[in-house]
């Protein structure tokens, strides 16, 4: 069962500049009741985009039409608490292919790179330009460049590199999915039942 | 170069390593509740494989279940659909299910110790971040992501990097009214909640060598609070005395084999941390959080810091969390007002929580404007406390235990703190609407709680000790 090629793409950024964004903003609990994989975009960051009567909040990012594009541009450790896996599906169900901040929580990190979703880890100081350079031009692109691991802002041609596993590389940019390695390794297992009882 | 703990185990369970890769890693105990399996069950399904080792799973319900009437049928139509497709995915497979109204149901992280099912040197996961908790056995445990379940339902395995290890020491005595949960909230304070990611935490000094199995989960069960992968303890003579007699736990010669080999599992003298963190005891007191993540605690008498204390990157994070809070940078903690008590949680709501709780009360009243949820952490937990009077005493003192499920923790279930109240909370995280859309969680130790459902205020515990 694989999951979808991550090809590199050019695209304009969503900045969400707010730190320690933990899981329960980007999915609260109460929306994690479905026994599917699917539809959980539809209630991203829920509680900051609409108010108790449903209605959208004017001043949330992704109500407001200025910004769009496939990439989300958060503050550091994104993703923070809970291992819900929902939190992944919901950022990747919404439509985006990549979030970026200037550190991951764990959990999330892999949970994304298992969903087809790329954490593009850059420094501090990468951050606050490209934040800036959002903010200077909503419609700002970025080069993702998984192959070569760049992330580039295409205006001013700054360009950071990213770190990520040769092994989830080759996973992301085949669309290959680490269940079918293990069910693929399991005499491997077995013998390591063996060796060890 | 002498080894960890942690490599001890970690070591021991790598299967193979991919070259530029995670390490395939095998795990002994996998645990399973009904919000994070589904879609792995399908997801086998899907590709036609059966749960490789289902004897190593056990599962139960208690994210989403009610914490009254727990004898009819559930009444959210979604949450009874959940815990409905484990009780059928369990069947299915043949996982061991404690489901609903079973003796031993309860949350995922109380019964596993409880069971016997938590042993030193083994690797434990759960699609919850709080499996940290069974670190305290000497183990290595923490939270996956579905489809990881996935992996273990298939091949027992899950593929990962080794993390970087980091000693946290507590040394020295603990003063009175300080507890486990006022260290783990003390450390969280000082390396922040994003301060531990990548690392995985032995914790480790006598303070901690000092604290009870329920207080050692308490300290492991909030590392993930701090973005460890896990944290854990080196398995000791309390650690044996709690497993020994476990239903699941190995019994009579076998039992005194597994010591044997427990006994090995430590940080060699010349093992090298990563990074290493030591704390007096004597500089913990009780602490009690006031923003939206667990690293924004204090000490209860202390003050919510002032804008000047906090670093230029991060004011605009700090007073959003203020403004949701409803508070002020500078305000003094202690007398601000509490509408919600909740005891429970993985964290806090095992016996010697509930203990602690009853002992505090007994002879005191609820405060009027408090309304309190004691939820115990299992069935287990509950009949103990049916057993040795805690539930009267509870009573006498105007408060009421309800029945066992993570409850108000993460309200999925109707227990759900409204909005704009302030909720004094012995659980894990006081994230924005964590206790429900609008919720204001203090996040404090079972004694602080008890006090506060007392006197019906921020109050310091040691006052009324």
């Amino acid at each position: 069962m694989a999951i979808d090629k991550f090809i590199s793409f050019e695209s304009s950024a969503v900045p969400l500049a707010i730190e320690n964004v933990d899981t329960d903003q980007i999915i609260p609990a109460r929306f994690l009741k479905a026994t599917t994989r699917d539809g959980f975009g539809e209630n991203l960051f829920r509680d900051w985009r609409f108010d108790k009567n449903n209605e959208p909040i004017k001043d949330f990012v992704l109500n407001d039409d200025t910004y769009t594009g496939k990439i989300l541009v958060a503050g550091k450790n994104f993703g923070s608490g809970s291992s819900r896996e929902h939190a992944a599906w919901a950022v990747h169900d919404y439509g985006f292919k990549v979030v970026v901040s200037s550190f991951f929580a764990d959990i999330f990190r892999g949970n994304s790179l298992n969903n087809g979703l790329l954490p593009v880890q850059v420094s501090e100081e990468f951050l606050v330009k490209v934040f800036a350079e959002i903010d200077k031009d909503p419609n700002a692109q970025f080069k993702v460049d998984l192959e070569n691991q760049q992330f580039t802002i295409v205006a001013t041609g700054e360009s950071t590199g990213f770190e990520i596993s040769s092994y989830k590389k080759e996973c992301l940019l085949n669309g290959f999915d680490d269940i079918d390695y293990l069910i693929s390794i399991k005499d491997k297992i077995e013998a390591f039942e063996e060796a060890r009882a | 170069m002498g080894k960890t703990l942690f490599d001890k185990i970690w070591d021991s369970h790598v299967v193979s390593e991919i070259e530029g890769g995670p390490s395939v890693v095998y795990i002994d105990r996998h645990l399973v509740h009904e919000v994070t399996s589904p879609q792995a069950f399908a997801g086998i399904e899907k590709r036609g494989v059966p749960v490789f080792r289902p004897q190593n799973t056990v599962a139960t319900p208690d994210h989403n279940v009610p914490t009254i009437d727990q004898h009819l049928p559930i009444k959210d139509a979604l949450s009874k659909f959940q815990v409905d497709k484990l009780t059928e995915n369990c069947e299915r497979h043949g996982v061991d299910l404690y489901g609903l109204n079973h003796p031993y149901q309860g949350i995922v992280h109380v019964i596993g110790p409880q069971l016997g099912l938590t042993q030193p040197g083994m690797t434990i996961v759960c699609g919850d971040s709080h499996t940290s908790t069974h670190g305290a056995f000497g183990a290595v445990a923490f939270g996956i992501g579905t489809s990881e379940v996935e992996m273990v339902l298939a091949t027992q395995c899950i593929m990962q990097p080794k993390p970087k290890k980091m000693r946290i020491t507590v040394d020295g005595e603990l003063g009175k009214g300080v507890t486990a949960k006022d260290i783990v909230l003390y450390i969280i304070s000082k390396v922040t909640a994003g301060g531990g990611t990548g690392y995985f935490v032995e914790f480790a000094g006598s303070a901690i060598r000092g604290l009870s199995m329920e207080g050692r989960m308490t300290v492991c069960n909030m590392s993930i609070e701090m973005g460890a992968r896990g944290g854990h303890i080196a398995p000791d003579e309390t650690t044996f005395e709690y497993i020994k007699g476990r239903e699941r736990a190995p019994q009579g010669e076998e039992f005194d084999k597994a010591v044997a080999k427990w006994k090995e599992l430590k940080t060699d003298d010349d093992a090298v941390f990563d990074k290493e963190i030591v704390f007096d005891a004597a500089d913990i007191e009780p602490m009690i959080t006031y923003g939206t993540n667990p690293g924004m605690g204090a000490k209860i008498v202390s003050n919510i810091p002032s804008l000047t204390d906090i670093e230029d990157s991060e004011k605009a994070s700090f007073e959003k969390s203020m403004n949701y809070m409803g508070f002020n940078a500078g305000d003094q903690l202690v007398g601000k007002p509490v509408d919600y008590v909740f005891v429970g949680s993985c964290t806090n709501g095992r016996i010697e929580d509930l203990r602690e709780v009853a002992g505090f009360v007994k002879g005191k009243k609820k405060a009027e404007n408090i309304t309190a949820w004691i939820v115990p952490g299992s069935k287990q937990v509950e009949k103990m406390a049916q057993d040795e009077g805690i539930v009267e005493v509870l009573e006498e003192a105007g408060f009421k235990l309800r029945q066992p499920g993570c409850s108000a923790c993460l309200a999925m279930n109707d227990d759900k703190i409204p909005e704009g109240k302030y909720a004094v909370s012995t659980s894990n995280r006081n994230f924005e609407g964590r206790q429900g859309p609008g919720s204001r969680t203090l996040l404090a130790s079972p004694l602080t709680a008890a006090a506060v459902a007392v006197s019906g205020k921020i109050i310091d515990p040691r006052e009324l000790l």
